[in-house]
């Protein structure tokens, strides 16, 4: 657990990119996160963790709005990014996913081509004027997501006939062209295999450079080896939140103790 | 009596199930464990009763009439039968028939009174036969499978051999007898073709069926191309598949993606009533709103419109297929995985942006599918067209004409006296071929792209 890398990080004290206070998220009239205060830092990987069911995935659908399209969802409470209310009426929930791109558990690539997959948020934003623009677009996109070696030859095929690893960082590569300043990933590395996850993971890392990164992962390593933030989810509360050398080496809370030692989860 | 041979046969296939289940019973009772199931031991001598037995008692059934009408003719005195043709010998046996069965008319001769006793008798004897072998087929092999039952004995998979069994003798009689319909087809069409040269049929720009029926009248001989028919066909289901193709569609998407809850569950139920309104409702409706609807129209802007229009047919067609393909599209569109869409909308695609440029190209398939079979439905539909499209064979692509279609030719050949022996009648059973290898086309086409579009997500 105590990777080398934990001990090298340079905790810069970046400024705050989303800030959640007292958020509470029903399903009809369960509740699945109750009074969650959370600060995504920019250019910070902040991994979610904790036990199935408790709400991750829940949490992170809030900070992009995604729980819009599920009927019973309900989310109360004040979120911000770069202190704009997400939740304000006035807000187009569709530019915000502009902005806050999302990368799902299992890849989901469109049934079209490679590069008509990357090519589908920069030409639903219009951020390319012309086809030349649009082809460096995707170029870039599809080598910040580390598969660009395996794609160029093939950027005509279908994207569901990539392999599961290669699709996934294909969806990742599809949610960075259109540029968002925070990223979220729910389990992005579960389909794939260990090699594929080390890119994923060297991937988290580049893209740190630029947007801020949130994580939910089920693997404590991965958390302690890309994330620099830690929130440790249970039963659908914020447990613990800092940073993750001080959640892993030396947690406050007996239950975020249990868990990353691996007592309950 | 046949319902006697049937009770009996339920009753001793029960007693066999409760033998063998007993008998599987006792088998336990020392701690035995048994291989099967006790139910599977009663349910194997069931099985074993009842399928073969059920199997020969419909044969029985089926050729008791033939071969007693067979016998009942063979034994007339010599002679009665000299110089009959076919038809004055079923005659003679339908007299026969009624006699036996009580109603006389006139005074038949001693000998049909003779053969009529002979018929009762023989009904009475295939009764007593058919009961009798019920009786002894189920108890031997009742005693048969109650010899079968030991702890060893794998009644399970034989009951499920005979459950397959069954089952594959089910769905052949649903092959054959589309073979049958086809072979019938066919060979009808072939005597049409020896009357009438296949190319004249396929490339004949005539359609005039009316040919003398008599030596003496005096008439045209028929023309029998078949073009002006299947472009009436085209032209109708064409104006349908217009009109029902982008109302279908329309109503998918938005019923899918856009409409409130409430309202959709208020819409599906009533275009599924829609799509369960009989034909010929929709022919009154045709008739009785449409073609004076497009006469009032026409008459306004000076056209003249006959009452018969393609139009008409083909538009209240297509307000039948509405419900059909809207149906279609919804399941296509509800099959497409909800991540394509979550992913689409988590980009900042609009919904709008995600249906049109995610979730129905991903659909597309069994939408085609689904359009393809509303194709063939359009160009096999009968009563809207008999009662607006027209009977005149014109080669016109016109809409507003009167047009005429294989369905409409082949019901109005085959209405009133008719002769299966001349081509006014075949030709009925040449379009009708037509038709079928039409549509049978079509849908295996349908059905192909629909499967292609299976493999996408499974
Ligand atoms: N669409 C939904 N409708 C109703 N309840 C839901 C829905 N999605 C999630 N829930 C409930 O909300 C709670 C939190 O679910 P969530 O998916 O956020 O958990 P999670 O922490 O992501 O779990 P996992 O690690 O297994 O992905 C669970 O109890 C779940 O049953
Ligand atoms: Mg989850």
């Amino acid at each position: 657990m105590n990777d080398m890398r934990l001990t090298e990080r340079n905790m810069t004290d970046q400024k705050i990119k989303m800030q959640a206070r007292g958020v509470d998220v029903f399903y009809g009239d369960t509740q699945a996160i109750k009074t969650v205060d959370v600060d995504i830092q920019d250019k910070t990987v902040t991994a979610f963790i904790g036990p199935s069911g408790c709400g991750k995935s829940t949490f992170l659908r809030c900070l992009n709005r995604m729980n819009d399209t599920i009927d019973v969802c309900r989310v109360t409470g004040d979120i911000r990014l770069d202190e704009e209310d997400i939740y304000d009426p006035r807000v187009d929930p569709v530019q915000l996913r502009a902005k806050v791109g999302m990368v799902f558990q299992k890849p989901n690539p469109f049934p079209k081509s490679i590069y008509d997959n990357v090519a589908y948020g920069p030409r639903i934003h219009g951020l390319a004027t012309n086809k030349a623009e649009l082809d460096e677009i995707v170029e870039k996109s599809l080598r910040r997501a580390a598969i660009w070696d395996e794609a160029k030859d093939r950027l005509d095929q279908p994207g569901t006939g990539l392999s599961g690893g290669q699709q996934q960082r294909l969806c990742i590569a599809r949610a960075v062209a259109t540029n968002p300043e925070v990223l979220l990933m729910d389990e992005p590395c579960s389909a794939l295999d260990p090699i594929a996850t080390a890119q994923v993971e060297e991937l988290i890392d580049e893209l740190r450079e630029r947007f801020s990164v949130v994580i939910v992962t089920h693997s404590m390593q991965q958390a302690a080896r890309v994330s620099q933030k830690t929130a440790f989810f249970h039963l659908g509360e914020l447990v613990e939140f800092g940073e993750t050398s001080q959640i892993f080496t030396n947690p406050q809370d007996t239950r975020t103790e249990s868990y990353i030692t691996g007592r309950i989860g | 009596m046949t319902l006697i041979a049937f009770i009996l046969l339920a009753v001793l296939a029960t007693v066999g199930y409760v033998l063998n289940r007993q008998a599987a019973a006792a088998i336990t009772a020392d701690g035995t464990r048994l291989h099967s199931l006790k139910h599977f031991h009663g349910l194997f001598s069931l099985l074993s009763v009842l399928v073969p037995v059920l199997v020969l008692l419909c044969l029985y059934l089926a050729l008791q009439t033939p071969i007693i009408n067979m016998v009942t003719m063979a034994s007339l005195p010599d002679g009665v039968l000299d110089g009959m043709g076919d038809g004055a010998q079923q005659l003679v046996l339908a007299e026969i028939r009624s006699v036996s069965q009580g109603r006389v008319f006139g005074t038949p001769e001693d000998w049909k009174i003779i053969a009529a006793e002979r018929m009762v008798a023989l009904y009475q004897y295939a009764d007593i036969a058919m009961v009798t072998m019920v009786i002894i087929l189920s108890s031997v092999i009742l005693v048969l499978t109650r010899r079968r039952v030991t702890a060893e004995f794998r009644a399970r998979q034989a009951a499920e051999t005979i459950i397959h069994g069954f089952m594959i003798a089910c769905s052949t009689v649903a092959i054959l007898t589309t073979i049958g319909i086809i072979l019938a087809l066919a060979f009808e069409a072939i005597r049409f073709f020896e009357m009438v040269p296949f190319t004249d049929f396929l490339f004949g720009v005539n359609w005039e069926p009316q040919i003398p029926i008599r030596e003496d009248q005096i008439a045209a001989e028929g023309a029998f191309g078949w073009l002006p028919v299947i472009v009436g066909t085209a032209v109708v289901a064409t104006i349908a598949m217009l009109l029902a193709t982008p109302i279908g569609l329309l109503t998918a998407i938005y019923l899918n993606e856009f409409a409130p809850r409430g309202l959709r569950a208020v819409v599906k139920p009533v275009l599924e009533i829609l799509a369960g309104v009989p034909t010929v409702v929709y022919g009154f409706f045709a008739i009785l709103v449409v073609a004076p609807a497009l006469r009032g129209a026409g008459a306004d802007l000076g056209i003249g419109i006959s009452p018969n229009t393609a139009l008409a047919a083909g538009g209240v067609m297509g307000i039948m297929l509405i419900p059909f393909i809207s149906s279609f599209a919804d399941d296509a569109l509800s099959a497409v995985p909800r991540a394509l869409r979550d992913g689409s909308l988590a980009i900042g695609a609009t919904r709008g942006e995600t249906m049109l440029k995610v979730q129905f190209p991903a659909a597309i398939p069994g939408i085609v599918g689904g359009v393809l079979l509303a194709v063939s439905r359009a160009i096999g539909e009968t009563m809207i067209v008999v009662m607006a499209a027209g009977l005149m064979a014109n080669l016109t692509i016109n809409p507003l004409d009167s047009v005429t279609t294989v369905t409409v030719q082949i019901v109005t050949l085959l209405i009133g006296d008719t002769a299966f022996d001349n081509p006014k009648t075949l030709a009925a059973f040449a379009l009708g071929l037509m038709l079928f290898i039409l549509t049978l086309g079509i849908n295996v086409l349908a059905l192909r792209i629909v499967r292609k579009y299976r493999e996408i997500y499974d």
